[in-house]
C-alpha cells in the first residue's frame, strides 16, 4: 500500500515536471485546475507487458496532446504502474479520481481493465481503454463510461481464425495459457473455427506465468494429428511456444497461428523462427502515408522506435476524447464522463493511426482489423519491416455485432 | 497403438525424455545453489538473475557488431572482472587496503561514464571493431561463466561477506533484493519483450527417434548438464580441494587453523556457483526467450528442488533435479494445469516426512 502511494506520487511528480504539458505546474496548479484536463496513463511500466503497452502508450498520449495543441484549456498527462495486478490498478483509479484525473487512458491486462471500469462508472469519469484484450468490456460488462479503442478477442479470433480455416486449416488444437483471457481467446477462435466447419481436437492448458518450457505441450499438440495450432497466449509464452514449435518440426507438418501478437513480440523472436506467421493488428507503422507521418513524428517521443498497436490506440483514444471535450466545453466535460463519452459516440473519428471510424453504443471503436503476415529476413528492408497486408476486414465485419455482445446500453 | 493410461506410449516417451531435459536444467541451477549454501550458508537468490546475466552475455557477444545496447552492456558487465584483475595486480604492488578500495572506485566511476559517452565509449566501440561479427555460441560458453562468475566474486567480497554473522535470512533478503535490482536494470534497458537468439548452426536440426522428433540442441543440453554435473561432483568429493571445501564447510576454524585461505575459498565457492548458473543461462539463450524474466519462474522451482534434495546436498539436487523434470513432464501430459504445482506438492510431503530433505543429514 505504501509503495503504492509512493508510486503513484513520483509517476505523477514526474509527469507533471518531466513533460512539460499543461503550462507550469508550479506557477498555482490549483488555480488552473478547472481549465485543465487531466490524463492518467495507467499501464503496464514493469512487466511481461511492458513494451507492448507501458513507456509507448505514456510517449503516445503525449504525442496526442501535442498533436491536438491548444485550444482554450491545459492537458496534463499522469502515468502510472499498475505492474497487472487488479488490486493496484483499482486503488490507483480510485485515488486518482480523487485528485481531479479525468479519465484513464490505456489500462492493459484484461483483469485491470474490468475492475478498472467499475470505478469509472461508481465516479462517472472516463475510461479510454486500449491495452486490454477481452471483448467483454462492451459485452456483458459494459459501461457508459467507457471506449474501447484498439483492439479485442473476438477481432483477433475472428481475422486470424477465419483466415485460416479458409486457406484449409479446418482442424485445431490449442495451446492456451490458463487464465480468463487465455480461455476467451480460445473460446472465440473455437467459436469461429466451429462456424466455418472447422473442429477443435483439444486443447493444454498451461500454468500462467509460471511455464517456461512448453515443449510437452507441443508434443501433445503434433500428437493430436490437427492441422492448425493456435497460440491463445501473448507475449513471451507465444515467443517460447514458436521457437520450440520450429525447434521440434511442428511447423512441417501444422500452421501454427499465434492469436495476440505484435510488432514487438515479431522482434523478440527474429523473422528467421516468425517467418510466414499470420496475425492480426489494427495498427502497423508502415500501413500508408499517415501512419507513416505519425511514425515520423513520435519518433523522438519513442524513442527511435514505430509505435506499436496498443500505444497508437492511445494515442488515437486521446485525440478523440479531446476533440470531444473541445466540443461540448470542459466545465461539461469534467462534470460527467457519461457525457464525455456520449459526445465521443456521437462524433466521427478520425486520425492518423486508425483513418475514419466511429464509436458504437457499447463503447466499441469501429475500425479496419488488418490480418498480416510475417516477412521473411530477405523480404525486410529495415530493422522494423516485418509485415506483409495479406486481407483488410472492414471495420463493420471486423467486431462483434452490436446485438450479440449481451451489453445492457444496446437494448435500452 | 499400446497405451498408458490412456496416453499413447510413444507420446508418453516423448514426454519422459523432454522431462529429463527440463531436468537438465534444474539440475545445473540447483547445483549451483546447493555449493553455495552448502559452503556459505547462504540461499543465493541471485541465482535467477545470475542465469538471467548469462543469457543476455550470450546474446551480447553475437551482437557486438549489430547493436549499440550490446556493445554497452557488455563493456559494463566487464567492469567486476577488470576490477578484480585490477585489484590482484594491486596487491602483488602491495599497495594498502584503503588505497585499492579508493582506486577501485575511481576506476569503476570512469568505466562507467565512459559506457556513457556519446556512441558508447571507447570500450564499447573498441569491442564492436574488434568483433565486427560477434562472437558465437561457442565462446559464449567460456566467457559467460567469466564474466558473471566475475560480477559474483566481486558480489561476495562486497555485500554477502558481511552478513556471514548473521543469520541466513539476511543473506536470503540480501541476494533477493539484488536479484530484483539486476532484473530491474535489465528491464529498463532491454525491455521486457526480451531478443532473438539463434540456435547455433552446428546444432540445429533434429533426430528422428521414431517415436519422437528429437531436436539435436537438447540433446546436447542434457550431455553438456550430465558433463557439468559430473564433473562438479568429482572435484568436490574426489579432490583435495573438494576434501578442503568439505572439511570448511563442517569446521571452518579448524581448517583456517591448517593454513587455508578459508575466505578465499568461500569467494571462489560464490563465484564457481554463480559461473553454474550463467551456463545454465547461455544454454537457455537459443530455446527460451532471452528476457530479464526468464530466471524468476525458474528460480522458484529450483529453490524447491534444493530443498527436497536436501539442502546443501551435492548429489541430492542433482538427482532430484532430474527426477522432478520427468515428474513434472508426466504431470503435464495426465493434468496439465497442475504441472506448475507438482514441484511444490511434493515439497510439501518431503518436508513433513524427511524435514533434512532426501538426501540430507539432519
Amino acid at each position: 500500500m505504501t509503495t503504492t502511494r509512493r508510486q503513484l506520487l513520483s509517476a505523477a511528480g514526474a509527469a507533471t515536471i518531466g513533460t512539460g504539458i499543461g503550462g507550469r505546474p508550479w506557477q498555482g496548479a490549483r488555480a488552473q485546475a478547472a481549465n485543465t484536463i487531466r490524463l492518467g496513463v495507467i499501464t503496464d511500466m514493469s512487466g511481461l507487458y511492458r513494451d507492448t503497452t507501458g513507456p509507448g502508450s505514456v510517449a503516445m498520449t503525449q504525442q496526442a496532446v501535442a498533436d491536438f495543441g491548444n485550444r482554450g484549456f491545459t492537458v496534463e498527462v499522469l502515468q502510472a504502474d499498475h505492474q497487472n495486478r487488479p488490486d493496484v490498478g483499482s486503488n490507483l483509479t480510485r485515488q486518482w479520481f480523487d485528485q481531479g484525473v479525468d479519465a484513464v487512458v490505456d489500462v492493459p491486462t484484461s483483469s485491470v481493465a474490468l475492475a478498472v471500469n467499475q470505478i469509472a462508472r461508481e465516479k462517472n469519469k472516463v475510461h479510454l481503454n486500449s491495452g486490454a484484450a477481452t471483448s467483454d468490456l462492451t459485452g456483458a460488462q459494459c459501461s457508459p463510461n467507457t471506449v474501447h479503442w484498439t483492439y479485442d478477442t473476438y477481432m483477433l479470433a475472428k481475422s486470424t481464425g477465419a483466415a485460416v480455416v479458409k486457406a484449409g486449416g479446418d482442424t485445431w488444437f490449442f495451446i492456451t495459457a490458463d487464465y480468463a483471457f487465455g480461455h476467451a481467446l480460445e473460446r472465440d477462435t473455437a467459436n469461429f473455427v466451429r462456424a466455418q466447419g472447422g473442429r477443435v481436437l483439444g486443447a493444454a492448458r498451461t500454468p500462467f506465468p509460471a511455464t517456461t518450457d512448453f515443449s510437452a505441450f507441443l508434443l501433445q499438440a503434433q500428437a493430436s494429428r490437427a492441422k492448425v495450432l493456435g497460440f491463445a497466449n501473448a507475449s513471451t509464452d507465444t515467443v517460447n511456444c514458436i521457437k520450440g514449435a520450429r525447434e521440434f518440426g511442428l511447423h512441417r507438418s501444422m500452421r501454427l497461428a499465434a492469436l495476440l501478437m505484435g510488432v514487438v513480440d515479431i522482434r523478440a523472436l527474429g523473422l528467421e523462427a516468425g517467418q510466414g506467421l499470420l496475425l492480426t493488428e489494427s495498427f502497423y507503422w508502415d500501413l500508408n502515408d499517415r501512419t507513416r507521418a505519425l511514425t515520423a513524428r513520435s519518433r523522438a517521443r519513442n524513442q527511435d522506435r514505430p509505435p506499436a498497436m496498443v500505444p497508437a490506440g492511445c494515442y488515437g483514444v486521446t485525440l478523440h476524447y479531446l476533440k470531444a471535450v473541445a466540443e461540448m466545453g470542459i466545465t461539461a466535460a469534467k462534470a460527467s464522463g457519461v457525457e464525455a463519452v456520449n459526445r465521443m459516440k456521437a462524433l466521427p473519428c478520425d486520425d492518423d493511426a486508425f483513418g475514419a471510424g466511429h464509436i458504437r453504443a457499447d463503447g466499441r471503436k469501429i475500425h479496419p482489423g488488418y490480418l498480416f503476415q510475417v516477412k521473411s529476413p530477405e523480404e525486410s528492408t529495415s530493422p522494423w519491416d516485418v509485415y506483409k497486408l495479406v486481407t483488410t476486414t472492414p471495420g463493420d465485419d471486423a467486431f462483434r455485432p452490436l446485438n450479440e455482445g449481451g451489453c445492457a446500453l444496446v437494448r435500452s | 497403438m499400446d497405451e498408458i493410461f490412456g496416453i499413447p506410449t510413444p507420446l508418453l516417451f516423448g514426454q519422459l525424455l523432454l522431462g529429463l531435459i527440463n531436468g537438465a536444467f534444474y539440475a545445473m541451477l540447483s547445483l549451483g545453489l546447493a555449493i553455495i549454501f552448502g559452503l556459505l550458508n547462504i540461499i543465493n537468490f541471485t541465482h535467477g538473475a545470475q542465469f538471467m546475466m548469462g543469457a543476455f552475455v550470450a546474446w551480447m557477444l553475437l551482437s557486438l557488431g549489430s547493436a549499440d545496447a550490446a556493445r554497452i552492456g557488455l563493456a559494463l558487465m566487464l567492469l567486476p572482472l577488470v576490477l578484480l584483475l585490477l585489484d590482484w595486480l594491486w596487491l602483488k604492488l602491495r599497495l594498502a587496503q584503503p588505497i585499492r578500495l579508493g582506486l577501485g572506485v575511481v576506476v569503476s566511476a570512469a568505466w562507467i561514464a565512459a559506457c556513457f559517452l556519446e556512441n558508447g565509449g571507447p570500450v564499447s566501440q573498441a569491442l564492436g571493431a574488434t568483433f565486427p561479427n560477434g562472437l558465437s555460441y561457442w565462446w559464449a560458453l567460456l566467457i559467460g561463466p567469466i564474466v558473471v562468475g566475475a560480477s559474483g566474486v566481486l558480489l561476495e567480497r562486497l555485500m554477502i561477506a558481511q552478513l556471514y554473522k548473521l543469520d541466513h535470512l539476511y543473506g536470503l533478503l540480501l541476494t533477493f533484493g539484488v536479484g530484483l535490482i539486476i532484473e530491474g536494470i535489465f528491464r529498463n534497458e532491454f525491455g521486457s519483450s526480451g531478443l532473438p537468439y539463434r540456435i547455433p548452426p552446428e546444432l540445429s536440426g533434429a533426430w528422428d527417434l521414431g517415436f519422437m522428433f528429437m531436436p539435436v540442441y537438447r540433446g546436447w543440453v542434457v550431455v553438456a548438464a550430465l558433463i557439468l554435473c559430473l564433473a562438479t561432483w568429482l572435484v568436490i568429493e574426489k579432490t583435495r580441494l573438494g576434501a578442503y571445501l568439505r572439511a570448511a564447510t563442517e569446521r571452518a576454524e579448524l581448517v583456517q587453523a591448517f593454513g587455508i585461505n578459508v575466505p578465499l575459498m568461500i569467494t571462489l565457492t560464490y563465484g564457481a556457483g554463480v559461473a553454474l548458473a550463467a551456463v545454465g543461462g547461455v544454454l537457455a539463450a537459443p530455446i527460451y526467450s532471452v528476457n530479464p524474466q526468464m530466471g524468476v519462474n525458474l528460480i522458484i522451482v529450483v529453490f524447491a528442488v534444493v530443498v527436497i534434495g536436501g539442502m546443501g546436498s551435492i548429489l541430492g539436487s542433482i538427482l532430484v533435479g532430474f527426477g522432478l523434470g520427468v515428474v513434472e513432464g508426466l504431470t503435464k501430459v495426465f493434468w496439465p494445469e497442475a504441472s506448475a504445482t507438482v514441484i511444490f506438492v511434493i515439497m510439501a510431503i518431503v518436508l513433513l516426512t524427511r524435514p533434512a530433505g532426501l538426501f540430507g543429514r539432519a
